[in-house]
């Protein structure tokens, strides 16, 4: 079998897709009155920063943005043995009221997403949540939907989908490989 | 890395520098949540935390409690005065009731060292030293190195001065293993009825008067003077003591110029530090160890109770 990583989108892919996501954002809403970007640790904090530039930008006022950490949300936090470390959040505006945009990089069983809500709840009453991913790779195991999607990636259970991002793996690109 | 891989936290002198900045880093990720209006994360639901106290705590045992219970756990106290101990049950007798009753961690707090040691062995539950005789406090060092941390920016070289009661400091010898390991240089000052024969061995220095220790120093922990110690003659009057031990205004021209002053507490106000040094939030940082105690503590549970198995 294949074994080699395949290079899905590459980083101008990227680019577009965030662009599009902005303004996409900015249609659905009519603006960004009452819009907060909260990106999920780690791949979202970079997603929602660079979706933060763009809608600063086109609206030319700035969104506020926060960072999420899920883990204490988990539902496996006493299960799972590849144990990230915990990160901080820091939401540095009141939620109460605001129409939130949640921001990760994949979309995959959506339990990551509903640690997420779970968490934004305990911080405020947002008048609505929204999610905006750069991958959705389908295999739901929760309902859940994306409202902003970079691109659907249709992909196996034992294929592993990464998106790399220059803040942090040094290239902009997303890869699909066979998983260990 | 990631994990802790331990069943106890037992004391400082058996966790590696990996192992201590895993928990100091987890605590200060730990540290928005008390800052939040819901205080409570859902992370430690149904797990139930024991706190088994055989000596008379206030903090320690307060803060492992608010600690369990931002994390959601059930925490129950235990304090030996209106418990069976005082029926003449033995210690293994209760811990293996408590055990039945299938607990997820035992805090325990002991007059004797090694009693949570011994504990570890018999059950099958994770056991936190939370004091044990004049051996470990782990959770104090590792907030004190964490309020260190946060005030310096670093642990490695800097000078951390110890003062007081030294020989029947738990809170002495968990700090002077935990501070060793990071990288700082540790030196310890009291009076020689207070100073361990071969302290030495444990990598510090050790002087006679307070002035010697603290010189330079980026760090003055000043520990409490148990008054019933008096009774032993290791020293003839507290104004005696403070006469020659007590922290002041004057001492703070020695130190390094923005020198932290720290005490685990409770405080003898006048004896081991005078107030004017206690409340001065120019250096005084006793507050913020209390409340980074409760941050240490949720990362000690936190760390014990996930992704061990």
């Amino acid at each position: 079998m294949n074994n080699r990583p395949k290079i899905v989108m590459d980083s101008e892919g990227i680019e577009r897709c965030l662009t599009r996501i902005a303004y996409e954002i900015l249609e659905k809403n009519k603006g960004m009155d009452n819009l907060a970007l909260v990106g999920i640790r780690t791949g979202g904090i970079y997603l929602a920063l660079r979706l933060q530039k763009r809608i600063s930008a086109i609206e030319n006022k700035k969104i506020p943005m926060g960072i999420l950490d899920v883990t204490l949300y988990r539902d496996d936090v006493a299960k799972t043995s590849k144990k990230a470390p915990l990160g901080k959040t820091d939401i540095p505006f009141d939620l109460t009221d605001k129409k939130v945009i949640l921001v990760d990089d994949v979309l995959f069983t959506g339990r990551t997403i509903r640690a997420a809500m779970d968490a934004l709840i305990d911080f405020g009453r947002p008048k609505m949540i929204q999610l905006a991913v750069l991958i959705d790779r389908g295999h739901r195991e929760l309902p859940i939907r994306a409202d902003y999607v970079g691109k659907n990636l249709p992909s196996s259970l034992w294929e592993a989908v990464s998106v790399n991002l220059l803040e942090k793996n040094g290239k902009d690109e997303v890869v699909i490989e066979e998983g260990s | 890395m990631m994990k802790l891989a331990k069943k106890d936290i037992l004391g400082i002198e058996e966790m590696t520098a990996d192992e201590i900045s895993l928990i100091l880093e987890t605590a200060e990720s730990f540290l928005e949540i008390s800052t939040r209006e819901i205080k409570k994360v859902p992370t430690l639901r149904g797990k139930s935390v024991i706190n088994l106290f055989y000596e008379a705590s206030t903090r320690t045992r307060t803060s492992f409690e608010i600690a369990g219970k931002r994390l959601s756990a059930d925490t129950i106290n235990i304090a030996a005065s209106t418990s069976s101990a005082v029926k003449g049950e033995t210690l293994l007798d209760t811990a293996r009731t408590l055990e039945a009753m299938n607990p997820d961690i035992i805090v325990l707090r002991h007059s004797v060292a090694g009693t949570p040691h011994m504990l570890a062995r018999m059950v099958k539950q994770s056991i936190i030293n939370a004091g044990d005789g004049a051996h470990e406090h782990p959770s104090q060092a590792l907030l004190d190195m964490m309020t260190i941390r946060e005030k310096k920016g670093r642990i490695a070289g800097l000078k951390v001065a110890i003062v007081g009661d030294i020989l029947h400091s738990r809170v002495a010898r968990s700090n002077i293993y935990g501070l060793s390991r990071m990288g700082a240089r540790v030196v310890v000052a009291g009076p020689a009825t207070m100073m361990p024969r071969g302290i030495e061995r444990m990598g510090v220095e050790a002087f006679t008067t307070i002035e010697d220790a603290i010189a330079g120093a980026d760090v003055v922990m000043m520990l409490r003077i148990q008054l019933e110690r008096q009774k032993q003659n290791i020293f003839p009057s507290l104004r005696e003591y403070s006469h020659h031990y007590c922290l002041s205004r004057r001492h703070m021209k020695l130190t390094a110029p923005d020198a932290i002053v720290m005490h685990p507490g409770p405080i003898n106000r006048g004896v081991e530090i005078s107030p004017d040094i206690a409340d001065d939030p120019a250096c005084s940082v006793i507050l913020d160890q209390v409340n980074h105690g409760v941050a240490v503590r949720m990362a000690m549970l936190y760390l014990l109770s996930g992704g061990n198995e």
